[in-house]
């Protein structure tokens, strides 16, 4: 037998989507506060604090899905067939908002257009990325290894409800991202605004955490079962205390504490969604094992990574060290 | 109505993919000759490479950023639409598609900042480096993604297990027979591509007495270019398609629009081919030519369409004219060459007002012939995904319905025009106002540097 390498390809696949939520997160958040903020020249700076790193953001979603066809091949032949329609929506919102955002900050005549199409695209695509999540965690009717569902089967509740606590989740990494970025009136803007979406995601991590453990007896069983509910209500307390310190810090002081305790909020949920969800790839159908790919592909494949990976965050960190500090309107991208 | 989602789904990644490789079709042939104005910069110290430099650099990143967000669109096809082809394929594929953008995620992360933004920031020649370090990416790129494609046509290095594919070498997948031929072919017409999309360009501004030292200077290099690449290019195709007779003989019948085997083949000029009653009409051919060019010899044979059965045979009609268009523009391509030359020689390249509109005609020709060729060998790949081994109709996703791939195919149709024709009015405009008349490498402040791959068209 040779050296298993799934659970390697696992934590790679696991770190690339993460980066990818909270990264891309943020900066789409800042495109769904958009309609909350009138002022164009506001617009222009909020838009200028995520110009320089949103497109190397957005590249941990292609690292994501080609990983997963590489690494789990079965997975993937499942998984985007069942969300046909989300991920073709999720990518002509981003498709949209990227130029909408090279425009916008290029021309003077029609910005209002410009802005409502930066909004647009990020609600869409943040929205469809929330009925992915859904319909993972809902599971997918298989059969022989393919899809045997249709393809309007995230139109159900769940998913439906997951896509609009992503708005909220972005829209709160994104409030929170510009109180770290700004100052003035446009810091307290945000800080009141990101209390708000604070409120939204709390609402809704209650109502997902309650509502998942009767979609699958398992994921009940994982956690309600002693002994696993004695050390498995860490997670909730840890959550709750993180939540606390976010709303504290936004009523006053520190400009970075929200930001972290944002992405405190999505880390937890993420580790939640794992604690529910393993060992399946294909949620309560196939597990990482069952679908991966030969040893020999996913060796091939983790030589080139193992080299790349370092470089990228190599290269992320010193991109947000150059670009760290507020933003000023007086020092332009362009 | 009865909407066939094989069929759809044919339409649909022939659509973005062919949208998509205009775009490498244009980068990997620029990224290059940036490489060698900022070489010549940098060895003779003239300051008009420098200009030329900065100018298609800012065209370079308007198409390059196109390029990104049309590829993110790519990898997910094989999922949404061609699952069985993921499932059945993955573990051969996915390796090659994700050293392809492994490459390119390297490249943007690591080198395209200072290319396209940081000419204040660095030395001359760690520009030069970091523009190199970008071709050769662009190539790399080009590298995995024609083996991949290359691995469909002629595969081999695997073993079917349980109608899966897995690898057995990985050296065998990787160069596999059409590769090398492939991957020569391509390159070359996609360098033809630029070359011809930047002599259009450069005839413009002279035609209109704008830019003159600068255009005169790039009209030489383009012209000596084209007349060393179209010819070599003509015997790549040839060998090319020496290359395809011996491993996907069916491609050549319908390239040449031949149905029956036969020695002394004819060279069909121009024809409709007719699949129900398998024969050709309006058919004017010039006899035993095909065989001479195909196989050397004219007693040679050649086999037709008929010697597979029907159910086999690609649709013959986007083939045989797919070919005649890439065939009738590399004519044309010579002919610019040789006339060129020739104005050259006599002193007056660059006062022939005809040739200037000539190059101004031909400027869209290689993107026309890029599509023109991608149609042949792809289309003349069908009825199969892998050649020979598994048919396309059975690597659709089995849950998709015809209305579905219908809508979805609407909807890319509908955002690639505006995204699409916004980025086209955009480099227009930066190609019509020309090069800089001055650039200053001085004043470098780190905070402007902008970050993002349309911006530099700023820079």
């Amino acid at each position: 037998m040779p050296f298993d390498l799934v659970p390697i390809w696992t934590v790679i696949l696991a770190v690339a989507v993460f980066m990818y939520v909270l990264l891309d997160g943020f900066d789409l958040g800042v495109g769904i506060l958009f309609p909350f903020m009138r002022d164009e020249d506001t617009r222009s700076l909020m838009m200028s604090s995520v110009a320089p790193v949103w497109d190397g953001n957005e590249t941990w979603l292609v690292l994501g899905g080609v990983g997963l066809l590489a690494a789990f091949p079965t997975a993937f032949a499942i998984i985007i067939p069942a969300l046909y329609f989300p991920i073709l929506l999720m990518l002509l919102g981003l498709i949209f908002r990227g130029v909408a955002f090279e425009f916008r900050l290029k021309v003077t005549s029609h910005r209002q257009r410009w802005s409502a199409a930066f909004f647009g695209g990020s609600a869409v695509a943040t929205f469809f990325q929330g009925v992915v999540l859904g319909m993972y965690v809902q599971g997918f009717t298989v059969t022989g290894q393919m899809y045997a569902g249709t393809t309007r089967d995230w139109i159900a509740p769940f998913p439906l409800a997951t896509g609009v606590g992503l708005l909220f989740g972005y829209a709160m990494l994104g409030a929170t991202w510009l109180v770290m970025k700004t100052e003035g009136a446009l810091q307290n803007w945000a800080r009141s605004y990101a209390t708000r979406a604070l409120y939204g995601v709390l609402a809704f991590i209650a109502m997902v955490s309650l509502w998942t453990p009767f979609l699958h007896r398992q994921i009940a069983e994982r956690w309600f079962s002693f002994p696993n509910i004695v050390w498995l209500a860490i997670v909730p307390v840890v959550t709750a205390a993180i939540a606390y310190v976010t709303w504290r810090t936004l009523r006053r002081g520190g400009d970075y504490v929200p930001f972290i305790g944002a992405m405190g909020l999505f880390a937890m949920c993420y580790l939640g969604l794992g604690i529910s969800l393993f060992p399946y790839v294909v949620p309560y159908v196939l597990t990482l094992w069952d679908a991966a790919a030969v040893p020999s592909s996913q060796m091939f494949m983790l030589i080139g990574t193992l080299f790349l990976l370092p470089i990228v965050f190599m290269y992320t960190g010193w991109s947000y060290y150059v670009f760290r500090g507020k933003v000023r309107g007086d020092i332009a991208y362009h | 109505m009865d909407l066939d989602p094989v069929f759809l789904s044919r339409v649909q990644f022939a659509f973005v993919i062919a949208f998509h490789i205009l775009l490498p079709a244009f980068t990997v042939g620029l990224a290059s000759f940036i490489v060698l104005l900022e070489g010549l910069h940098v060895v003779k110290r003239d300051a008009i490479y420098l200009r030329l430099s900065v100018f298609w650099t800012r065209i370079f990143a308007v198409s390059f950023g196109m390029g990104v967000v049309s590829g993110i669109v790519m990898p997910f096809q094989f999922g949404t639409n061609w699952s069985r082809f993921s499932e059945g394929g993955g573990n051969i594929f996915a390796p090659l598609l994700a050293y392809e953008g492994m490459v390119a995620f390297f490249l943007e992360s690591g080198f395209l900042g200072i290319m396209l933004f940081g000419r204040k920031l660095v030395p001359p020649w760690a520009h030069f480096f970091a523009a190199l370090m970008v071709a050769l990416g662009t190539l790399f790129s080009s590298f995995w993604i024609l083996s991949f494609n290359s691995w469909m046509h002629t595969p081999q290095g695997h073993e079917l297990v349980d109608g899966r594919f897995l690898p057995a070498s990985w050296l065998a997948i990787i160069f596999n027979p059409s590769f090398p031929y492939r991957l020569m072919h391509t390159v070359t017409g996609f360098y033809l591509t630029t070359a011809f999309a930047v002599l259009g360009v450069t005839a413009w501004h002279l035609k209109h007495g704008r830019h003159v030292v600068e255009s005169q200077r790039v009209m030489s290099m383009t012209v000596t270019f084209i007349a060393i690449f179209v010819p070599a290019q003509i015997v790549l195709g040839d060998l090319h398609g020496l290359n395809t007779l011996e491993h996907q003989p069916v491609k050549i019948s319908a390239m040449e629009g031949l149905w029956e085997t036969q020695s002394r083949a004819p060279a069909v000029l121009f024809a409709i081919p007719d699949e129900q009653a398998e024969r050709n009409r309006l058919e004017v051919a010039i006899p035993a030519l095909a065989s001479v060019y195909l196989t050397h010899s004219i007693d040679g044979v050649v086999p037709g369409l008929k010697s597979v059965p029907p159910g086999d045979r690609p649709p013959v009609a986007p083939v045989f004219f797919g070919f005649r268009i890439m065939v009738g523009i590399g004519l044309l391509m010579l002919a610019v060459a040789a006339w060129g030359l020739w104005l050259h020689w006599r002193g007056r390249l660059f006062t022939t007002r005809a040739y200037q509109n000539a190059c101004i005609a031909m400027l869209p020709a290689g993107f026309i012939a890029v599509i023109a060729g991608w149609t042949v060998t792809e289309v003349g790949r069908q009825p199969w995904v892998v050649y020979g081994l598994l048919r396309t109709r059975d690597a659709v996703t089995p849950s998709l319905t015809g209305g579905d791939v219908l809508v979805s195919l609407a909807l890319y149709a509908i955002v690639y025009a505006v995204v699409f024709g916004a980025g086209l009015f955009y480099m227009l405009q930066v190609a019509r106002a020309g090069p800089p008349d001055h650039v200053d490498l001085r004043d470098a402040k780190l905070g402007e540097r902008p970050a993002r791959p349309l911006s530099g068209a700023d820079a």
